[in-house]
C-alpha cells in the first residue's frame, strides 16, 4: 500500500513540477510541449490509481487524458499557430521570476492549508490532494500573468488537470463525475474552437489585449 | 411510468434535438413554446407526488419551489422570444440558422438547469451548472460583434475558474463524507450527507465551503467575482439575458444554499451563514453604487440583479423561519420581475435599434405600451408598493432587523441607493421628446402583463397555496 502510494505522490510531484516550468515558458512551442508532458504524466497518475485501487473505469480517464489532453489538442492549438501566423512568443504580463516566487508562495499555501486541513482525516489522499491543490492554483496564477488567449487555454487545462488530479486520487469517488469531467473539457475545448476563430476573425491577432479594447460601459 | 420530476428533465433535452432539426424558424419557435408547455406541464405534477430522496435524484420543498419557477419562467420567455427571434430575423441581426441554434440551446439549457435542481448527488448538480453555463456562453456570443466575443469570453473564463472551484470543493466534501458514510455513491448524496452532517470531519468542510463560496459564488454575481455578469447580459438575445438573470443566477444560488445546510448541520464548523451576509451585503451595496455609472439599459439590470442577487444571499445567510420564507418569496418575486423586465428592455432595444439609454428618450409617447411595461417593471424592483418585491424586501428587512439592526440599515441604504438610481434613468427614459429612429416591431405583450400582474396580485395578497409551499420550504432550509 505505501508503495502504491510512493508512486502516485511522485507522480503528482512531477506534475506540479511541469506546472511550474510552465510558467517559465517563454515560447508558445515549448508551452505545448510542457502541457503536453503533464497531460502524459496525469494519465500515468490516472492509470496508477486504476491500477492500485482495482478502479478499471478509471482507465477510461487515463486514456481520455492520453488521447485528449497529450496529443489531440496540443497538436491542435500547434498548428492553430502556425497557421495564423501569431508571434511565438509568450506575451507576459509579471516576469518570471516574480511569477515563479508567486508559484512558489502559492503552493507552500496549498500545502500548508490541505495538510493542516485534513490531519484528522484518515485518508492515503491527503497529500495528493495538497499538489492538486497547488497545481490547481498554479493553473490560476498562468491564466492571470499570460495574456495571450492560447496560453489562456493551456493555463485553464492545466487547472482541469489538477482538478482531475484531485478527483482521481478521492478513493471510490464514482465514476460519473470522472467521465463528465472528461467530457466537459471536450465541450470546452468545442467552446474555445468556435471562440479561437471568431476572435481571430474579428482582431486579426489572437491576444486578449485586443479583445478589451471593446468595452459596453466605457464609450 | 416516468415519474414526472425526470420529465422535467427530459423533455427540454429532447425539444432541444427535435427544435435543431426543424425546417422553418417558426417552426422551431412553436416546438420551443410546446416543449416548454409540456415541461410546464410536467412540473404541475410534481406539487402532488411525494417527496422523496433518490440515488441520484431529490424532490423537496425547496428545490420544488425553484423548479416549478423555472418551468413557468422558460414557457412565458418561450411565448416571448418567438416574436422576438422574429424581429430580429426581420432586423437582420439573425438568421435562420442561427436562430434554430438559439431556440435548441435555449431548451438544452432550460433541461441543465432542471437537472441541477433536480440533483441529489452533487457531482450531478455540478454537471448540470456547468452544463447551463457552456451553453449560455455560447448564445451570449451569439451575435458574434466585437463587443459579444469579448462578454463571451470574459464570462468563459470567469465562469469556468468559478466552476472549477466548486468542483474542487465537491471533492472535499465527498472526502469529509467518504469518513462517514464510506467510499462510493453514498458520499456524494446530498441527502446522505446531510443526514450524517454531525459525524463529518469539521475542518475539511469548512475548506470546502470557502471553495464552494468562492466557486458558486462567482456564477451568482457576488462580488467582487461579478465581473462576467454584466457583459454577459448586456450581449446576448434578450430572451436569454431574462432565464439568465430570472433562473440561472438561481440555481447557483440553490447549489450555494444545499451545501450551506450541510455544513450548517456540522456545529463544530464554521457557521457559514456570516460569510454570506457579508458577501452578500458587500454586493448589494456595491451594486447599488454602480447602478448610478450605467449607460447600456441591459448593463442597468444587469446590476440591479447582482444587487438582489445580493439581498438574497444575505437573506439566507442569516436564515430562521422569517427571514428563509422571505428570501424564497423574494427568489420567486425577483425571478419574475426581472424577467418581465428583460422582455419589456428587449422591445425598447429593437424599437430604438440602441441599447444605449441616452439614445432612449420619450418611450411614453413613442411607445407607450412598453414604457407602460418598464415602468411598472423597474417600479416594481425597485421595491415600490403594492407590487410583490416590496413585501419579500419589507419580510427580509423585519425579520434581519430585531438580530443585526446595523446591518439591517445598511442593506436598507442599498436597497434606497438602488431605488434612486433606477427611478432616474427611468424618467430620462421615459419621458421628455422622443428620440428619432425608432422601428416599429411586433411587441409581445402577455408574457410581460401576466408576470407583472402576479408580481401585483403577490403584493396585494400571497394565496395560501404559495405562502404554504414557501413556508414549508423555509423550514427544510432552516
Amino acid at each position: 500500500m505505501t508503495h502504491a502510494y510512493e508512486v502516485s505522490r511522485f507522480l503528482a510531484g512531477l506534475m506540479l513540477l511541469a506546472s511550474f516550468s510552465l510558467l517559465c515558458q517563454d515560447r508558445l512551442a515549448a508551452v505545448l510541449n510542457t502541457f503536453a508532458a503533464q497531460a502524459v504524466l496525469l494519465s500515468m497518475a490516472v492509470g496508477w490509481e486504476a491500477w492500485t485501487q482495482d478502479r478499471p473505469h478509471l482507465f477510461i480517464t487515463a486514456a481520455l487524458a492520453l488521447g485528449l489532453k497529450a496529443i489531440i489538442i496540443p497538436v491542435a492549438l500547434r498548428r492553430m499557430v502556425d497557421r495564423l501566423g501569431l508571434t511565438r512568443g509568450v506575451d507576459k504580463v509579471v516576469g518570471v521570476g516574480s511569477t515563479l516566487m508567486i508559484g512558489l508562495a502559492l503552493t507552500s499555501l496549498a500545502l500548508l492549508l490541505v495538510l493542516r486541513v485534513t490531519a484528522s482525516a484518515e485518508s492515503f489522499t491527503r497529500e495528493g490532494l495538497a499538489l492538486a491543490l497547488a497545481i490547481v492554483l498554479l493553473g490560476l496564477l498562468m491564466m492571470i500573468t499570460r495574456r495571450s488567449v492560447v496560453t489562456q487555454i493551456v493555463g485553464f487545462m492545466s487547472l482541469e488537470n489538477g482538478l482531475i488530479l484531485a478527483a482521481t486520487g478521492a478513493r471510490g469517488m464514482p465514476l460519473v463525475v470522472e467521465i463528465s469531467v472528461a467530457f466537459s473539457v471536450l465541450i470546452a475545448l468545442l467552446v474555445f474552437g468556435v471562440f479561437v476563430f471568431d476572435i481571430h476573425d474579428r482582431f486579426e491577432g489572437v491576444g486578449v489585449e485586443a479583445i478589451e479594447r471593446v468595452r459596453g460601459d466605457r464609450e | 411510468m416516468m415519474s414526472p420530476l425526470a420529465l422535467t428533465i427530459l423533455i427540454p433535452f429532447i425539444g432541444a434535438a427535435l427544435v435543431a432539426c426543424a425546417p422553418r424558424p417558426r417552426l422551431a419557435s412553436a416546438g420551443v413554446a410546446a416543449t416548454t408547455l409540456a415541461t410546464l406541464i410536467a412540473a404541475g405534477f410534481l406539487p402532488f407526488g411525494p417527496r422523496e430522496a433518490g440515488e441520484y435524484f431529490i424532490l423537496d420543498d425547496v428545490n420544488l419551489v425553484f423548479i416549478e419557477l423555472n418551468a413557468f419562467v422558460a414557457f412565458t420567455t418561450s411565448l416571448y422570444g418567438a416574436t422576438y427571434v422574429a424581429n430580429e430575423i426581420a432586423i437582420g441581426r439573425l438568421t435562420p440558422p442561427l436562430s434554430r441554434l438559439y431556440h435548441a440551446m435555449f431548451l438544452a439549457m432550460l433541461g441543465a438547469m432542471n437537472l441541477a435542481l433536480a440533483a441529489n448527488n452533487i457531482g450531478l448538480l455540478w454537471v448540470g451548472l456547468e452544463l447551463a453555463t457552456l451553453i449560455t456562453v455560447v448564445m451570449v456570443g451569439l451575435y458574434r460583434t466585437p463587443a459579444a466575443i469579448e462578454a463571451a469570453w470574459k464570462y468563459f473564463i470567469l465562469g469556468s475558474v468559478g466552476i472549477s472551484l466548486a468542483f474542487f470543493g465537491t471533492i472535499l466534501v465527498y472526502l469529509a463524507g467518504q469518513t462517514a458514510l464510506g467510499e462510493g455513491a453514498p458520499a456524494m448524496t446530498w441527502s446522505l450527507l446531510l443526514a450524517a452532517a454531525p459525524d463529518l470531519d469539521a475542518s475539511l468542510l469548512n475548506l470546502a465551503f470557502a471553495f464552494l463560496l468562492i466557486g458558486y459564488g462567482t456564477k451568482v454575481g457576488l462580488a467582487p467575482l461579478h465581473a462576467w455578469l454584466p457583459d454577459a447580459h448586456s450581449e446576448g438575445p434578450t430572451p436569454i439575458t431574462a432565464v439568465l438573470s430570472g433562473l440561472l443566477l438561481n440555481v447557483a444560488l440553490y447549489a450555494l444554499l444545499r451545501f450551506k445546510m450541510i455544513v450548517a448541520a456540522q456545529p463544530r464548523a464554521l457557521a457559514p451563514g456570516p460569510f454570506m451576509m457579508a458577501l452578500g451585503l458587500a454586493t448589494l451595496l456595491f451594486a447599488a453604487l454602480m447602478l448610478y455609472q450605467r449607460r447600456d439599459i441591459k448593463r442597468l439590470f444587469a446590476y440591479s440583479s447582482i444587487e438582489h442577487m445580493g439581498l438574497m444571499t444575505f437573506a439566507f445567510g442569516l436564515g430562521g423561519p422569517l427571514v428563509n420564507f422571505a428570501a424564497m418569496l423574494h427568489v420567486t418575486m425577483h425571478g419574475l420581475t426581472k424577467s418581465a423586465i428583460f422582455f419589456a428592455v428587449g422591445h425598447v432595444a429593437q424599437a430604438k435599434g440602441t441599447q444605449r439609454m441616452a439614445d432612449i428618450r420619450g418611450l411614453s409617447v413613442s411607445h407607450p405600451a412598453l414604457a407602460l411595461g418598464l415602468a411598472a417593471g423597474a417600479l416594481a424592483i425597485a421595491g415600490l408598493p403594492p407590487f410583490g418585491v416590496f413585501r419579500s424586501e419589507f419580510l427580509i428587512l423585519t425579520g434581519a432587523f430585531s438580530s443585526h439592526p446595523w446591518l439591517t440599515i445598511l442593506a436598507m441604504l442599498g436597497l434606497l441607493l438602488a431605488f434612486g438610481a433606477l427611478l432616474l434613468r427611468l424618467q430620462e427614459m421615459l419621458f421628455g421628446a422622443p428620440s428619432p429612429g425608432a422601428r416599429p416591431v411586433a411587441i409581445s405583450r402577455a408574457p410581460m402583463i401576466l408576470h407583472l400582474a402576479l408580481v401585483f396580485v403577490a403584493g396585494l395578497f400571497l394565496p395560501a397555496l404559495l405562502s404554504d409551499w414557501l413556508q414549508r420550504a423555509a423550514e427544510v432550509l432552516r
